[in-house]
């Protein structure tokens, strides 16, 4: 599909998975979909992924949860750091994929180079942001007391449908910078890029399961997103008004926290944020007494 | 007590002599056929002013309801009547919106922050001087303990306010590289366990924020937000700026919906939290829940046990356990479990229930009728599921809604009482014998808004404290609140922050 033939050598045509749980399976349900592009060429046969991949999907995600979170922010760091080395190694790859999904060769190679650049700014800011919205509260009894922010959980995310490199990297690295694990659809009409990034992620030192990408139809998954009773928060990428009041009545079921980020440009210095991170993080406040011999103020 | 020990004289006869089958239980180890009674001391009434009806406070004045209708207010310690209250319905409430969105449009959002600042500290300062008279009340209308109310809700109540005062002109220090914005209009519904002292933690950060407000307090306990009302005119807030409205679930439904409400900020159960995220669905508004909670609080075999079964007690019993973050199911290591249940048992004996205004009660009224028949039927629940119930010996007043203090031993971790918010004194325990198996239990709930641990270990601390999937987590302590300190859940518990300088966001929009 979407090969020229020549009469030297046939081309080797890639099977696009989807990956769950650090494997490459195809959907379960056995479905597929042609996205083709501007010019009606098909680009590949997709995998249509069902409600069952996406169980599947959290089913990874909540396992990846307690050892993501566990580790050391710079371990996190430097994780996102290698998927940045990766991805660079692998520019050419995305630029043919952007083409062929109708970018012109510029906007395609700025588009992986920002989203290059994007692991590279959430990288640094794995060990950071804590200290940015961290506080020790000068509580008036005698008690040591300070707040802390921790992932949130898991994380479902229908990723942005345009800016199907950047928006999907930006959106799942800030997710991921702050110990959240997720479940990510990608773009339906330019779902390539998202199944060759799963690629880089498997060779990034990234444990399985922290991400997970599906493909498939926003149509058929979206309600599946917020309905999910182990999926602590959901994000939204795309300004449909229907979608988005289905999604917060849902989300009530148990008491997801709704995203929407349609109003972000990820090809922006607005489309990466601490501010971002912050979002899908709970703040913990731990309080403990302190003793207090002889009274206050006693000096020492 | 050395009961058994061999009589080595003569004394030991005597004392074997005079023993008495006065305990009431066999487990109990302390005595309590001592001829020590407290003799009563209740607090005065006189400092207290009640109306015998109050009106709705919309845009600065005292306005009759649309609706015509008044509801008592009652005093649950005796099920009399204290007062009436005006029931605010949609056309009152919008009354207040409007006001609110002219109080914010022409005036607030004009006002210099650091005049804003002023007002909020007038409100702290008037609420410190009548602090008398809005313990008395708050006692009286919600059947707390005088103590409690004295020494905690109206004092943190006025602290509250001090400290989001201060912060009216520092909003630009709170999120760096950011301005911010007030959102204009907020709604604002506060529960019946800690009137005054919601009213605070809501109204406060509010209006720092530069944000207007129209505030409804509990059908059950509305006086102290209506005498805040009253503090709120004195203090010659621009008209408008707090609307509080007494009402009904109604009334909080018709603010909830409101086309020109930018925001809802809701303390209450579960159940409706998750009715009000429905309902906001598809509009712009945002959202701040506090909502329910089942803290669990975990005692390790090297936890000094004394300080920690005085914790566990303050845990749940505190406000008669009317209380969201309340220690509500208990984990006790095994080693140690026979221990700490006869010093709980011992220490229930010994707390005072009855009379609110009394200054000796340890536990109060059950804030309402309604509330106790919910009590006793977990209490059956617990009973019908197999665990073990042990209630305190005392009498309750043959007036009014009370409840035993209770716990219940031998409880299974799926058990209703240990999977469910109750809501008043009831106590589940559990055991457990390693770290990872009471991490497991205490975060296998779908609550997540506090958390206890009793360790003397500091290593063990944090990794509790770490891995307890909850906003608050309380080490060798319990039950601790500071305006500087946030508050508010995890999952089902809710969302947003109150207290601290994490409690201004929910009221303001960032930008870049």
């Amino acid at each position: 599909m979407a090969t020229k033939t020549t009469t030297q050598r046939l081309d080797v045509l890639k099977t696009y998975k989807i990956y769950i749980g650090g494997q490459f399976p195809r959907t379960e349900s056995g479905r597929y979909y042609i996205p083709t592009n501007a010019a009606g060429e098909k680009l590949a046969n997709v995998c249509l992924c069902s409600r069952k991949d996406f169980r599947d999907a959290v089913v990874a995600a909540r396992n990846a949860f307690g050892g993501w979170s566990g580790r050391a922010a710079f371990n996190r760091s430097q994780i996102l750091y290698r998927m940045a080395e990766m991805l660079e190694g692998r520019k050419a790859q995305f630029v043919d994929e952007l083409m062929l999904q109708d970018a012109s060769k510029a906007k395609a190679e700025k588009e992986v180079s920002l989203a290059v650049d994007r692991l590279i700014y959430y990288a640094g800011w794995c060990d950071k942001y804590q200290q940015l919205f961290s506080a020790v509260n000068p509580v008036a009894s005698s008690h040591f007391n300070f707040s802390v922010p921790e992932p949130t959980g898991v994380v479902a995310i229908i990723a942005p449908q345009s800016d199907s490199l950047l928006g999907l990297v930006s959106v799942i690295t800030q997710v991921i910078a702050g110990g959240n694990t997720c479940v990510v659809l990608a773009s339906e009409k330019k779902p390539l890029c998202s199944v060759t990034f799963a690629e880089v992620l498997n060779s990034s030192d990234l444990p399985g399961g922290v991400v997970n990408i599906l493909t498939g139809k926003p149509s058929e998954l979206a309600s599946w997103f917020v309905d999910h009773m182990d999926v602590n928060a959901t994000i939204y990428c795309e300004n449909n008004s229907d979608v988005k009041k289905m999604m917060q009545e849902k989300a009530a079921a148990n008491v997801k926290r709704v995203f929407f980020y349609d109003k972000v440009h990820w090809d922006s210095e607005e489309g990466q944020s601490p501010y971002l991170i912050f979002d899908t993080q709970e703040i913990k406040t731990t309080w403990h007494p302190v003793e207090n011999i002889a009274g206050a103020g006693g000096g020492y | 007590m050395p009961v058994k020990a061999k009589p080595a004289s003569r004394a030991g006869k005597v004392a074997k002599k005079t023993m008495t089958p006065a305990t009431k239980n066999n487990t109990l180890k302390l005595k309590f056929d001592t001829s020590w009674t407290y003799a009563p001391a209740p607090e005065s009434k006189s400092a207290a002013i009640i109306n015998k009806q109050y009106d709705l406070f919309i845009d600065g004045k005292w306005q009759k309801p649309l609706s015509k209708t008044f509801i008592d207010t009652i005093n649950p310690a005796t099920e009399e009547k204290l007062s009436e209250v005006a029931v605010a319905n949609e056309a009152d409430v919008n009354k207040a919106v409007v006001a609110a969105r002219n109080a914010y449009e022409k005036v607030w959002k004009k006002i210099p922050a650091k005049e804003r600042a002023k007002y909020i500290f007038r409100i702290a300062r008037m609420v410190q001087e009548k602090a008398r008279e809005l313990s008395i009340i708050e006692t009286l209308d919600g059947g707390k303990p005088i103590r409690e109310s004295r020494d905690f809700d109206v004092p943190t109540a006025a602290n509250h306010f001090f400290y989001y005062a201060g912060w009216a002109d520092k909003l630009e220090y709170a999120f760096p590289n950011r301005k911010t914005a007030p959102l204009g209009v907020v709604g604002q519904i506060a529960p019946w366990n800690f009137p005054l002292l919601m009213a605070a933690w809501k109204i406060a950060p509010a209006l720092a924020t530069g944000n207007t407000v129209v505030f409804k307090p509990s059908k059950t306990t509305p006086l102290t937000a209506l005498k805040l009302a009253e503090i709120i005119e004195e203090a010659d807030l621009p008209p408008g700026v707090v609307n509080i409205l007494s009402g009904v679930g109604s009334t909080g439904d018709a603010i909830v919906r409101h086309p020109d409400v930018n925001k809802i900020a809701f303390t209450g159960s579960t159940e409706v939290g998750k009715m009000i995220q429905r309902a906001i669905a598809g509009t712009e508004k945002k959202l701040t829940l506090e909502l329910g909670g089942k803290a669990a609080n975990i005692i390790f075999e090297d936890a000094p046990i004394d300080q920690a079964v005085e914790g566990v007690i303050n845990g749940i019993f505190f406000n008669q356990g009317h209380v969201c973050c309340a220690g509500s199911r208990l984990y006790v290591q095994e080693s140690i479990a026979k221990t700490v249940i006869r010093k709980l048992k011992d220490r229930l004996e010994s707390l005072i229930v009855g009379d609110p205004l009394d200054k000796n009660t340890d536990i109060g009224a059950i804030n309402s009728r309604q509330q106790l028949e919910t009590i006793l039927e977990y209490i059956e629940i617990g009973k019908k599921e197999g665990a073990e119930m042990y209630q305190s010996s005392c009498n309750l007043p043959k007036k009014g809604f009370f409840c035993k203090p209770t716990l219940f031993t031998n409880v299974a971790q799926s058990n209703r009482i240990a999977q469910e918010e109750i809501f008043g004194p009831v106590l589940a325990i559990l055991t457990f014998r390693t770290d990872d198996e009471v991490i497991e239990k205490a975060n296998n709930t779908p609550y997540g808004l506090s958390a206890g641990v009793w360790t003397d270990k500091g290593s063990k601390v944090f990794n509790m404290t770490k891995r307890l999937r909850a906003g608050v987590v309380w080490a060798n302590t319990f039950n601790k609140f500071d305006p500087t300190s946030p508050f508010g859940g995890y999952k089902e518990s809710g969302f947003g922050r109150e207290g601290g300088l994490h409690g201004l966001l929910p009221y303001l929009s960032l930008k870049g």
